[in-house]
């Protein structure tokens, strides 16, 4: 198997061990149940009925009166031939695959699509336009963003091209929603000069007078709602907000969870809560547009004492369905993104969403105040696998040395000393499942520290330090030194 | 029954001594590492005189058993000719030749002469359990490794750690080719004749033959009984029996007990026996066989070019890391120097096998050839291990402890300044001084009258121990900008 393809085979894993779950009925409904899931009134001896009666939610934005899905499709992370994700393997993206989900969300009323000219490689824009244009243009939103990360893209000439490229692969004449992309981020000019985020977008956005092409544009009808996804520095986001009035921002892009709803800086410093940001943005009416609703999969693979708390209070409902109830409880959402590599990923949402069942006070306290602070108690790497951080240069795989390593602590992989009761167990499960997931070439011993990874990381994660520590764990347990 | 005992026990042995050199998780030298410590060559290098005496002894009392059921190489010629005997049903029988002495006593003068002329490498090619090892690793061994690969894939689609992949990579040249030609000569003569090389060039055999022809016991041919029919003769496969004067070669005999069966009188038994005269005279030959080089690996690299729009994931080409030109080879801790491992090594590759780093390889260097040396592209000597130490048969490489080892000192890290990122690219690094497990590299100012320039390694050689972490973790490709020297004699640090 290759390298790249064990990743996208443990998420979809990870999937398949709570789905498991929840057809096993490993934990049966207890009498008094808390939830209230429309499927549960039903009965039945199977629980095949994906998507219940009511049909999906829809959310009317304030600023163009647009009705769209409360599940928009993320297409960061499209099947690929192999079954893995185009994400992180060069594979051939499955055409008939995405083809084929892209029917069943538009029949399941899923109109909200959103891709960028940097995902997938730089070919999920393509892909999408092949599925999107075998249906009316109408009937669906496209969402795509001015990905200029590389200073290369940053004059104006470039920034544009990149811009006529998407319409050219979107095959499309006009962008529902267009975004600048991740802004917020610090980022290296062409010099080698590192910006903090202010200065990033400046150079970005305004230096090169590309806003004010983007602002045109939405005058001229091609683009029809026009705003940001926002990462990292508050300074920025707030900025942007001021300028609220000048450029009417039709919708903003925000990362919104249950844990980063008041634990985002416990998560990463350099966070803010999403309480703030969504408040900022219902007090200026302007609709959110929610990413990371899972906290990069996190949120879909808790600790087993949390996963078994949201299992006793709804059986039938997956783990990562309490995370997409919660970002589509809030009423100023627009749309609530999840990138769906498999179809089963596609049919647990279409099931949460049809209709949204908003969380009541209690179960969004539940998950907010109890749930998140037992898992940022939880010592796991904040990384959502986003691989902006990706290539690094000196061939290491960041995203699987972390994904390996959180995926040890939430299964109790992780011990203090020799003495610690399952140590035999644990050490063999960390070393040879760290061989597994990422070859030894490209293991967190290798890190020279150079740290221009941590310039690209929208979580802030120091990686260099966090995969010294790693790599200093790992040559404890080899030495049996712990 | 003898014979099936001989059967039962050679198959037992033959099995566990290619599991010693197939297996790399350490487990069958816990339980058969003796296996290889009493191999006649290789105890005789350790200076094992309780294995060597041992084995005269049984010689003594028993005759050549050992050929029969201790060595490898012998036991792997008796199932290629039963194999044949098998195929060519009835076609093919063992016939009676008279002994080659000159050969095999010229073989063993010569090598003994060579080994003496400290050519240990030349008495490695023909050392029967040396040749057999190389056999193994270099031919079965990756199979094995890709049979376990295949199995480890299985077990991670099962989530079970039960077992890991190994990497499967030809550790050298010269091995490979020596040991396609041993299997291709061992077996055509197997395949014909039986015992041939045992019997004319195998300096163990003709050593151990040499005191058989005075051993306790032997397959005697009972004269009144006999009627030179030639059964016996026939099935014998080191071609020993001459049944029309009915005497046989006790020198040549590696008492397999075949003949016992065949005859139809139960005209041949094993007995003590009444001593009678045997003659041979040893003549001086010149060797034949001509020496092989290896080759060297070319190693395929391609530059890597930022994409220019950044998107999202993907994974930088790492280059491989190349063999630097080491003045003085490394030969691993517990060789003590670099005279003990060649005096001493039987080249049977069995360390080589043992390590779990990708450290060990054959030399391909003549007066070492096949001999272990350490070189780090693929992993480092890592402070834990210590399994070729154990491994080791012969006391080339002598048994220490992971204690010790921390203070064996095999060599001592270079810096060249030219290959650093630091220079190259201008990045902080220190990844050699952060893995240097004694703490002998410390990160100062490139330039000392600038404290905030760029940092380069500052290595302390008296504590270095050569172990190449940093050769080994160094960013700079294909060749790292810290690297190993050996040492002629190891010291203590």
């Amino acid at each position: 198997m290759s390298e790249d393809n064990k990743n996208d085979n443990k998420t979809r894993e990870g999937r398949r061990a709570f789905l498991k779950l929840l057809g096993g009925g490993t934990l049966l409904a207890s009498a008094s149940l808390i939830g209230c899931h429309p499927n549960k009134e039903k009965q039945g001896n199977t629980n095949k009925d994906l998507v219940p009666a009511g049909g999906m939610t829809y959310r009317v934005s304030s600023s163009t009166g647009d009705k769209v899905s409360i599940l928009g499709y993320g297409c960061m992370r499209l099947p690929t031939i192999k079954n893995g994700s185009a994400r992180d393997t060069e594979d051939e993206i499955d055409q008939e695959q995405v083809n084929a989900q892209v029917d069943l969300a538009l029949a399941q009323g899923i109109n909200y699509f959103d891709t960028s000219p940097v995902y997938c490689k730089g070919r999920s824009e393509h892909a999408m336009g092949i599925a999107l244009k075998r249906h009316p243009r109408n009937t669906y939103y496209i969402a795509t963003k001015l990905s200029n990360f590389s200073s290369a893209y940053w004059p104006e000439k470039e920034s544009k091209e990149m811009y006529y490229n998407s319409l050219k692969e979107l095959q499309t004449d006009y962008i529902d929603y267009m975004l600048l992309h991740a802004i917020g981020q610090s980022g290296t000019a062409q010099d080698g000069t590192q910006l903090n985020g202010m200065e990033a977008l400046q150079a970005r956005y305004f230096d090169n007078g590309i806003l004010d092409f983007l602002l045109k544009e939405r005058e001229a009808g091609r683009i029809r709602n026009l705003g940001f996804s926002y990462h990292g520095d508050i300074k920025v986001f707030d900025y942007m907000l001021s300028m609220h009035d000048k450029y009417k921002w039709d919708f903003v892009q925000i990362q919104l969870n249950y844990v980063d709803w008041h634990y985002a800086k416990e998560v990463n410093p350099n966070n803010t809560n999403a309480e703030y940001l969504y408040a900022e943005l219902e007090k200026r009416n302007i609709p959110a547009v929610i990413m990371e609703p899972l906290l990069g999969g996190r949120l879909a693979k808790l600790p087993d004492y949390l996963s078994t708390r949201l299992k006793q209070r709804d059986p039938e409902a997956s783990v990562a369905s309490w995370a997409f109830r919660y970002a589509g409880t809030f009423p100023k959402v627009l749309t609530v993104l999840s990138g769906m590599t498999y179809m089963e990923h596609l049919r647990d949402n279409l099931k949460t969403y049809s209709p949204l069942v908003p969380l009541t006070e209690e179960e969004l306290s539940f998950l907010h105040d109890e749930t998140a602070r037992l898992m940022i108690e939880y010592p796991l790497v904040p990384c959502t696998g986003c691989q902006y951080c990706m290539p690094c240069e000196f061939g290491i795989d960041i995203p699987s040395i972390f994904t390996h390593y959180n995926k040890c602590v939430t299964e109790g992989y992780i011990v203090k000393n020799t003495q610690d009761e399952n140590y035999r167990k644990a050490r063999k499960t960390f070393l040879v499942g760290y061989d597994r997931s990422v070859p030894k070439l490209r293991q967190a011993d290798h890190c020279i520290g150079c740290g221009q990874c941590t310039f690209a990381c929208p979580q802030g994660i120091k990686i260099p330090d966090e995969l010294h520590r790693i790599g200093e764990y790992v040559e404890k347990l080899k030495r049996e030194s712990l | 029954m003898v014979k099936r005992i001989r059967v039962i026990l050679a198959v037992l042995v033959i099995l566990s001594i290619s599991l010693l050199f197939l297996d790399f998780t350490g487990t069958a030298h816990f339980w058969l590492g003796w296996m290889a410590k009493i191999q006649f060559l290789p105890a005789i290098l350790a200076l094992n005189a309780g294995v060597v005496l041992f084995l005269l002894m049984l010689t003594l009392i028993l005759g050549r058993i050992y050929c029969s059921i201790i060595c490898p190489l012998g036991i792997f010629q008796d199932i290629v000719s039963w194999l044949s005997g098998k195929l060519q049903k009835g076609k093919r029988h063992f016939s009676y030749s008279p002994a080659k002495s000159w050969l095999r006593y010229g073989m063993l003068g010569i090598l003994v002469l060579v080994f003496l002329l400290g050519l240990q490498s030349i008495v490695a090619i023909f050392d029967p359990y040396a040749a057999f090892g190389r056999m193994v690793t270099s031919l079965l061994s990756p199979l094995y490794g890709w049979g376990n690969n295949l199995l480890a894939d299985w077990a991670e689609k099962m989530d079970s750690y039960a077992v890991y992949s190994v990497d499967v990579w030809i550790k050298g040249g010269a091995p490979l080719i020596l040991a396609i030609a041993t299997l291709v000569v061992i077996t055509i003569l197997a395949w014909r004749n039986g015992r041939t090389y045992c019997n004319t060039i195998c300096p163990v055999g003709t050593l151990l033959g040499f005191l058989s022809k005075y051993s306790l016991f032997v397959p005697t041919l009972n004269k009144e009984m006999c009627i030179s029919c030639g059964l016996c003769a026939r099935s014998c496969k080191a071609s020993c029996i001459d049944s029309k004067k009915k005497e046989i070669d006790y020198s040549r005999c590696v008492v397999c007990f075949d003949c016992m069966g065949t005859c139809k009188r139960g005209g041949v038994t094993y007995q003590r026996r009444s001593f009678k005269k045997s003659t041979s005279t040893p003549q001086v030959d010149t060797g034949r066989r001509a020496m092989l080089t290896a080759s060297a690996l070319l190693v395929a690299s391609t530059a890597v070019k930022a994409a220019k729009k950044h998107v999202d994931g993907g994974l930088a080409h790492i280059e491989d890391k190349q063999v630097p030109q080491r003045q003085t080879p490394i030969v691993p801790p517990g060789a003590l120097s670099i005279q003990n491992l060649t005096r001493r090594c039987t080249a049977c590759q069995l360390c080589v096998s043992a390590c779990p780093s990708q450290v060990l390889r054959p030399s391909s260097d003549l007066s070492r050839l096949m001999m272990p040396e350490s070189s780090f592209e693929r992993g480092y000597c890592r402070p834990e291990c210590t399994r070729c130490s154990n491994a080791c048969p012969t006391g080339a490489i002598q048994p220490i402890t992971p204690e010790e080892k921390s203070s064996i000192q095999v060599g001592h890290a270079v810096f060249i300044k030219n290959n650093c990122v630091a220079y190259t690219r201008g990045v902080l690094c220190g990844n050699c001084a952060r893995h240097c497990p004694v703490g002998a590299i410390t990160m100062v100012p490139s330039d000392p009258k600038d404290e905030s320039s760029i940092k380069i390694p500052a290595i302390d050689e008296e504590r270095c121990i050569g172990c190449g972490a940093c050769e080994n973790l160094c960013p700079s490709r294909p060749f790292s900008a810290i690297y190993v020297e050996g040492h002629e004699v190891h010291k203590i640090v």
